[in-house]
């Protein structure tokens, strides 16, 4: 397709260069079942990967009410076996981490966002981009078929630490793992051809116009968190290959000299902390898989919603490009108390604290933006908002544990349960939230309910805060996480079965507000009031699309031509209080006439 | 103005829990007061920074909340104060890193002349072992483990003969003398805990972990275990006493030695030869899979 040209380029702008890659023709749905069930659409994809997701993430929120019966009302539900309970926190954990967060924040918003966000009319391969959705689909199934075999799943702890996962003391130990495993691995494979789409088209398929430096947030978050997957992974990959192995053909990556129950195994001379040293080698990028996403679009929904661009983009950039590198010299953090070689303390705390530095200068900049802003406090601003809060809360707790000595005492305890769940659980999901509710009205051209979205919203906000805060106490109290029942102790008080009360019946309440969003989202798409075009006045390119929600191929006949970054907020002597990406400067209206050019760097594109 | 007031309440709410809820840490009965301490010193550096923020925000949300017609500032960086901003967050992060770098090279460093004892974890047990008069724990193997010998001791081994062995989940410790806590697992993963104590470390099969401390405070305390290990993790409890060394010494004298034990055993029922000679050999071996 043929892309205009203006005739006149002002001597004073930035030269756009032509296309690197000219246009490939799109892949045309023939029928119903091409365009909707075997789609090669990734905006269809997209919708697939996130109902899924949240499909078997309403698993995980079941189980999470069984764990909080069991810990609030210990005497009251015989129907919980302790083996139904490590099932419970096995399966929440993984379902969480991996089914949820990885795949909502990559396959779903990645595929919806990133073609439409860097003006491209798909990703670059659709026909693996479909694979991987089916693929990851498959993954779901065999992690759900754990429930029917015999056994049932596995009660390993989401760690899946050997030898105790594949030994008789564990639920699950003979055919739940196994099924887990090959799920993981099913995952992986799925993740791989997704996570080379959403690299290769960032980098490939960008419009002209569109340089690095000129994404949105959230493409930068997607993209980076989609690099540190495909480097993790494999780590995990070959540890469930290799723990695979050891449970059915009996070799010993793993497993040392064992004597079990009783019985001398065959097993001899592998070693548990290898498994330890591969999952956290994944595990700890895997938290910035989930939280580099959330860390973009939440600075989109606050640069939106505040009416100002985001403040010190360079510097947010560099901090997740920062954040992504040191995250893999992080991971054994996880193992201070592992038995691993206690030397390592001293490298893993300090390079643990460096990495405060550059996230502590997202939360600066992302409060920053509030100031002199203008902002509007809409259902997606105050999932931000809020998530700024979780976030600060829990990236302080991770302070505590990232510092070896202290890690000490806490490790294990609640208040390792009470961190991960503030920082990568409730955080990323209140940004889920927001971005639900931002982009809403493009996917499905309708508003939501804005009281509906308010009542969500403070009752999770403040629910989830309830939660988990109190926990934190719990752990420097000592209570051991992973305990199907405290029974008697000599050091914990009465009142902290109380509070272990308290905390059931909150969960369940923010449990069942969940409905009230599912409502919310499933009412409006059919009876919402009509959303009018780019209801929010953003900059960002997926709100210009020709039709709204965006048809085959995103934009119509061209490609959008990129002029300027996407938070041109509030620019001085422009009329309207944003510039959207692709308005030539030419167009912009301004106070003083169309001389007056805004203070972003300006770009007429050439030939 | 209702965000501004939940960001005022949720920060100050928060410090209000803080110093007023019931649960804090139990009291220390180590010397590793020094973890407390850096705990604190962590706690109000990131205290303060927490509560600055929030107001920070809460200001931010009366004050520049919308209204018709106005502009946000225009200003996409201020490189001077992300310049300060990024140099304060450094000062904050080597304040509480390096007394906890400090701490941990105490942690790791066991002082000489540290008494040793072992702690044996299995599937959901402790048992313990003192290295007896001559001092020094004999060797042992996961493949020596046989009825008579649960400890898996090397019983060609003389440093093992006198040592003591204490098949009880409860041990008992001197006051005042530092230990060396060797950990050994014969199955999966464990973690010897008291929370009083302030230090633990995993116990793994196949090799042998270790922490120190001084017990500095007598009583009754509850071990329990602090790594997930199959479906009776929650019950693998045991009792720490702390005692006067006379005490302490009177108790380890009432327990066995394993040459007491194998002998105990050889009268019981005539195969401790047996046992030696089948010294290595594992019987009857079964795939851990098996149900």
């Amino acid at each position: 397709m043929a892309i205009s040209t203006p005739a006149e380029v002002p001597a004073e702008v930035e030269i756009v260069p032509a296309a690197e890659v000219p246009e490939v023709e799109l892949y045309h749905a023939k029928s119903w079942v091409t365009k909707y069930v075997f789609s090669q659409d990734a905006k269809v994809i997209a919708i697939q990967y996130s109902f899924t997701a949240i499909a078997i993430g309403l698993v995980a929120l079941v189980l999470s009410w069984l764990m909080r019966l069991q810990l609030g009302f210990p005497d009251s539900f015989s129907f919980i076996e302790p083996g139904d309970y490590y099932q419970f926190i096995t399966m929440h954990g993984m379902i969480m981490v991996i089914y949820l967060l990885t795949a909502l924040f990559l396959g779903g918003f990645g595929n919806y966002l990133i073609p439409l966000m860097v003006g491209a009319r798909d990703m670059v391969f659709p026909y693996v981009n479909m694979v991987s959705y089916w693929v990851y689909l498959l993954a779901v199934l065999v992690l759900v078929a754990s429930w029917f075999v015999p056994g049932g799943p596995t009660g390993a702890g989401w760690t899946l630490y050997p030898p105790q996962a594949i030994l008789s003391g564990t639920p699950g130990a003979e055919w739940g793992i196994v099924l887990m495993l090959v799920s993981l691995a099913l995952f992986i494979v799925g993740f791989t051809m997704g996570g080379l789409n959403y690299v290769v088209t960032v980098l490939q398929a960008r419009t002209r116009g569109m340089s690095l430096m000129r994404m949105p947030l959230t493409v930068w978050g997607i993209f980076v968190a989609t690099i540190l997957a495909l480097l993790a992974f494999p780590a995990l990959f070959v540890g469930a290959v290799m723990m695979t192995l050891d449970r059915l053909l009996g070799t010993s990556f793993f497993m040392p000299a064992i004597v079990a129950l009783g019985e001398h195994l065959e097993y001899g001379g592998g070693s548990p902390l290898l498994f330890q040293h591969l999952f956290w080698f994944f595990g700890h990028p895997e938290v910035y898989i989930v939280a580099l996403p959330a860390f973009g679009i939440v600075s989109d929904l606050l640069s939106v919603h505040a009416r100002r661009h985001i403040f010190g983009y360079r510097m947010m950039v560099w901090a997740i490009v920062a954040i992504g590198g040191l995250s893999f010299v992080v991971w054994a953090h996880h193992m201070y108390v592992s038995g691993m070689n206690p030397w390592f303390g001293f490298f893993f705390a300090t390079t643990t604290l460096i990495i405060a530095v550059p996230t502590a200068i997202k939360v600066y900049n992302w409060t920053l933006t509030l100031w002199k802003a203008n902002i509007q406090f809409t259902v997606p601003m105050l999932f931000a908002i809020a998530f700024i809060v979780t976030f600060l809360n829990g990236g302080i707790t991770g302070l505590f544990l990232g510092n070896v000595v202290v890690d000490v005492p806490l490790s294990d305890t609640m208040f390792v349960v009470a961190h991960f769940h503030m920082v990568m659980g409730v955080a990323p999901i209140l940004v889920i939230f927001g971005a639900i509710y931002h982009w809403y009205p493009l996917i499905t051209g309708r508003m939501f309910n804005e009281a509906l979205g308010q009542f969500h919203f403070w009752v999770t906000f403040v629910g989830a805060y309830t939660i988990f805060l109190p926990l934190h106490y719990l752990g420097f109290l000592g209570v051991p996480r992973r305990y199907f029942e405290m029974g008697e102790t000599s050091f914990i008080p009465e009142s902290a079965q109380t509070l272990n009360e308290f905390v059931t019946v909150v969960a369940l309440i923010v449990g069942f507000a969940q409905l009230v969003f599912f409502f919310n989202m499933a009412w409006s798409a059919f009876k919402g009031k009509k959303a009018e075009r780019n209801p929010w006045k953003a900059c960002s390119l997926e709100w210009q699309t020709p039709e709204m929600p965006p048809g085959h191929g995103n934009f119509g006949e061209t490609l959008p031509l990129v002029y300027r970054w996407p938070y041109e907020f509030g620019a001085p002597d422009v009329e309207e209080d944003f510039v959207p990406q692709n308005v030539p400067p030419d167009q912009v209206i301004t106070k003083k006439g169309p001389e007056g050019l805004p203070g972003g760097a300006a770009v007429q594109p050439a030939e | 103005m209702v965000v501004a007031i939940a960001l005022v309440l949720v920060g100050i709410g928060t410090l209000l829990f803080h110093f007023m809820s019931p649960w804090w840490w139990t009291p220390i009965a180590s010397n590793w007061g020094y973890i407390d301490d850096t705990i604190l010193i962590t706690f109000w550096v990131t205290g303060v920074v927490f509560v600055v923020i929030m107001l920070f925000m809460a200001y931010c949300a009366v004050r520049y909340r919308y209204q018709e017609g106005r502009r946000a500032e225009y200003r996409p960086e201020n490189n001077k104060l992300e310049l300060w901003l990024t140099g304060l967050t450094t000062v904050g992060v080597v304040v509480m890193l390096t007394p906890g770098l400090f701490v941990w090279d105490q942690f790791v460093t066991v002082p000489k002349g540290a008494a040793e004892f072992e702690v044996l974890g299995q599937q959901w047990q402790w048992s313990y072992r003192f290295p007896g008069k001559d001092g020094v724990l004999g060797t042992s193997d996961v493949r020596n483990i046989s009825d008579e010998n649960p400890f898996g001791l090397n019983p060609k081994d003389p440093n093992g003969q006198d040592d003591v062995l204490i098949e009880d989940s409860e041990v008992h410790l001197p006051l005042d003398k530092p230990v060396k806590v060797l950990l050994r697992s014969i199955d999966v993963l464990h973690d010897f805990y008291v929370p009083q104590f302030r230090a633990k470390m995993d116990m793994v099969p196949g090799q042998v972990t270790y922490f120190w401390f001084t017990p500095t405070r007598t009583g009754t305390f509850d071990v329990l275990c602090f790594e997930l290990c199959g479906v009776g993790h929650y019950q693998m409890r045991g009792t720490v006493v702390v005692e006067k060394e006379s005490a302490f010494q009177a108790w380890l004298e009432e327990q066995p030695t394993f040459a007491q034990s194998l002998a105990e055993a050889a009268t019981g029922t005539g195969d401790a030869l047996k046992l030696v000679l089948n010294e290595g050999e594992a019987d009857s071996p079964e795939r851990g899979s098996a149900r």
